[in-house]
C-alpha cells in the first residue's frame, strides 16, 4: 500500500510553471532518490509534498496511516541557522511539538524521545553544544534526530550531504540507508551525486526535461538509452 | 559621592519616580523577551515600521482628544501587524516595500495631523517627545501604569506557554510547518504581541528608539551565550538592570530617558562584543 501517491502535478510558485506530469508513489520502506540537475525544481517537489508550497495541479494523497504532518523533514539549511543560539538539545527537542495536543512544555515521552533519537545517530555527547559551533555533519545528525522526534515513518531529505568532505558524506549515507533498513523509515532523499544514489536506493525519480520514474534497475537501463540515443 | 545618594534617596521616595521605574522595568522585561526571534526572523523591520504607526496612531489620538490615547494607539498597531505579516507572505507586494509605506506614511500623517489640530503651544516639542520619549516616563497616570502591569503580564504570560513553540518557528519555519506544527497561528501571535510591547515601550524611549531596546540586549547576550535559553534569560536580564540604570541616570543627571537607556544598551552591547571576541577567540 502506498504512503504517498502524487497524480499528475504540477510544481511551480505564483503562475509560473516549473514542471509538469508528475506521477510516482512511494511505499512503506522504499527508499527513493529524486535525482535532476539544479534549478530543476527537486526542492519544489519536496515543499509542494510537504504542504509548503500549494502544486499548480494535480493531487498528493497520503495513505497507510500517514497524513501530512506525519512526516520528518531535513531541510537545505537556511541562512537563519548558521548563526542561531541554540543548544542541540532544544533543537532535537524541538521535532516533538508536531505531535499534537498543546502542551505549553515538554512531556517526559518527548524527553524520552528526544534522548532515543540523540542516542540513535550518536550525538547524545553534544547534547549541551552550541549548534552552530558543530561541523557540517555533527549539524545534519542533529536535524535528523530533531527529524526522527517528529516521526518514525517517512523522512524527506534535502541534499543531506551537501558541503560535507568525503569521510563525513559516506557515514551520512551509511546512517540514512541504516534507518531504512533497519528501523524501517521510509526516505525520499534529494541527491545531485546520481551514483551514491543508484548504490543505496530502491526508486529513483529523475526530473527535468525528461520524467522519469521506477525502480533502480529501471533507470539503470532508462540512462544506458539516453546516453546511447 | 554620599550627595548623590541622598538626591537618588530622595527621589526614590516620590510615587512618579516608584511609578516609572515600575513601568520601565516591566517594559525592559517585555521588550527583550522577542529580540532575539525578531533579530533571527528579520523581523527587526516589522518593528521599525510598527513603531511609526504607533506614533501615527498616538497622533490620531492626540487629535481625537482622547485623554487616554493607549486603547486606540494599540488598535491600530495590532492591525497594522497583522497587515504588515500578510503582505510579507503576498509575493506580489514586496514586504519590505509595504512596510516602507506604511511606516513613513504614518509618520509623515502623524506629524501633519498634529501640526493641524494640535492646541499645544509647543508641537515640536510634543512631536519630540513623541518621536524620543523624553520625560513622559516621569508623568504616568495611575491608568497608564495599570494599564502597562497588564499588557506586561499578557506579554510575558504569552511568551512563557509558547516559549518552545516560538522557538520552533524561529529556528526553522519550514520544518515546523511540515511537521504540523501551527507556524502561521504563532507567527500571527508573535506579530500581534511585537504590536503590543511597541504600544508599551513607546512610553519609555519614544518610537524611534523602541527598535534599539529590543534589539541590543539580544545582540548583547547572543555574543556570549550559546543556547536559547541562555541567550533569553540574558537579555532579559540585561536588558532590566540597563534600563534600571538608564532611568536612575536619567533622573540624576537630567538627559532624556530614552535616549540615556539605548546609551547604557550601547554600552553594555560593546562590553559583550568584546567578551565574545575574548571567549570565542580562546576556542577557536
Ligand atoms: N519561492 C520561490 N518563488 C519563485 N520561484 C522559485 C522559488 N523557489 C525556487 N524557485 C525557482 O524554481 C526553480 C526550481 O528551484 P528548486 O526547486 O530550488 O530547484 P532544485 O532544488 O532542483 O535545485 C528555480 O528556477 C528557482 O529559481
Ligand atoms: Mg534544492
Amino acid at each position: 500500500m502506498s504512503q504517498i501517491k502524487c497524480k499528475n502535478l504540477t510544481l511551480g510558485y505564483g503562475s509560473q510553471e516549473i514542471l509538469s506530469g508528475l506521477s510516482f508513489e512511494v511505499n512503506r520502506g522504499d527508499y527513493l532518490c529524486i535525482v535532476g540537475s539544479n534549478g530543476s525544481g527537486k526542492t519544489t517537489l519536496m515543499k509542494t509534498v510537504l504542504g509548503l508550497t500549494k502544486p499548480l495541479g494535480g493531487s498528493i494523497e497520503f495513505s497507510d496511516g500517514l497524513s501530512a504532518s506525519g512526516i520528518g523533514y531535513l531541510p537545505q539549511q537556511t541562512d537563519v541557522q548558521r548563526d542561531f543560539p541554540a543548544s542541540v538539545y532544544e533543537i532535537v527537542i524541538s521535532g516533538c511539538l508536531g505531535r499534537g495536543g498543546f502542551h505549553p512544555f515538554y512531556t517526559k515521552a518527548d524527553k524520552a524521545l528526544a534522548a532515543q533519537a540523540m542516542e540513535r545517530m550518536d550525538i547524545k555527547g553534544l547534547k549541551n553544544s552550541c549548534y552552530r559551533e558543530l561541523s557540517g555533519g555533527q549539524q545534519q545528525r542533529v536535524l535528523l534526530a530533531r527529524a526522527l522526534c517528529a516521526t518514525r515513518d517517512i523522512l524527506l531529505l534535502d541534499e543531506p550531504v551537501a558541503g560535507l568532505d568525503p569521510k563525513v558524506t559516506a557515514d551520512m549515507y551509511a546512517l540514512i540507508d541504516s534507518l531504512n533498513k533497519n528501523d524501517g523509515v521510509t526516505v525520499i532523499m534529494i541527491s545531485h551525486d546520481v551514483d551514491k544514489a543508484l548504490r543505496y536506493a530502491s526508486h529513483i525519480l529523475h526530473i527535468g526535461t525528461d520524467i522519469f520514474f521506477g525502480t533502480r534497475a529501471e533507470y539503470e537501463v532508462f540512462k544506458a538509452n539516453r546516453n546511447g540515443g | 559621592m554620599t550627595d548623590i545618594f541622598t538626591t537618588l534617596a530622595s527621589y526614590l521616595e516620590r510615587s512618579f519616580v516608584q511609578n516609572a521605574i515600575i513601568v520601565g522595568v516591566l517594559i525592559a522585561l517585555c521588550s527583550s523577551l522577542l529580540g532575539v526571534t525578531l533579530v533571527l526572523k528579520r523581523y527587526s523591520f516589522i518593528g521599525d515600521g510598527l513603531s511609526h504607526v504607533a506614533f501615527g496612531a498616538m497622533a490620531i489620538a492626540a487629535v481625537i482628544g482622547l485623554t487616554d490615547d493607549m486603547p486606540l494607539t494599540l488598535a491600530i498597531t495590532v492591525v497594522c501587524a497583522v497587515l504588515l505579516l500578510r503582505m510579507g507572505k503576498n509575493a506580489k507586494i514586496k514586504g519590505d516595500a509595504a512596510i516602507a509605506v506604511i511606516s513613513v506614511g504614518s509618520l509623515a500623517i502623524g506629524y501633519l495631523l498634529m501640526n493641524l489640530f494640535s492646541t499645544s503651544s509647543n508641537i515640536s516639542g510634543d512631536v519630540c517627545s513623541t518621536l524620543f520619549g523624553s520625560t513622559s516616563i516621569l508623568t504616568l497616570s495611575s491608568f497608564d501604569v495599570w494599564m502597562c502591569v497588564i499588557l506586561s503580564v499578557i506579554v510575558v504570560l504569552f511568551f512563557v506557554l509558547f516559549y518552545n513553540r516560538i522557538f520552533s518557528v524561529t529556528f526553522d519555519e519550514n520544518f515546523a510547518k511540515a511537521t504540523g506544527q501551527r507556524a502561521g497561528l504563532y507567527n500571527l501571535l508573535i506579530a500581534i504581541v511585537i504590536a503590543v510591547i511597541i504600544v508599551v515601550s513607546m512610553q519609555l524611549v519614544g518610537s524611534l528608539l523602541i527598535s534599539a531596546l529590543v534589539i541590543f540586549p539580544a545582540l548583547s547576550a547572543m555574543r556570549v551565550f550559546k543556547s536559547f535559553k541562555s541567550v533569553t534569560i540574558c537579555s532579559a536580564i540585561i536588558s532590566v538592570i540597563c534600563a534600571l540604570t538608564g532611568l536612575l541616570i536619567s533622573i540624576l543627571a537630567g538627559t532624556p530617558v530614552g535616549s540615556t537607556i539605548v546609551g547604557v544598551d550601547i554600552v553594555v552591547f560593546i562590553i559583550f562584543l568584546i567578551i565574545g571576541k575574548i571567549t570565542g577567540g580562546k576556542k577557536a
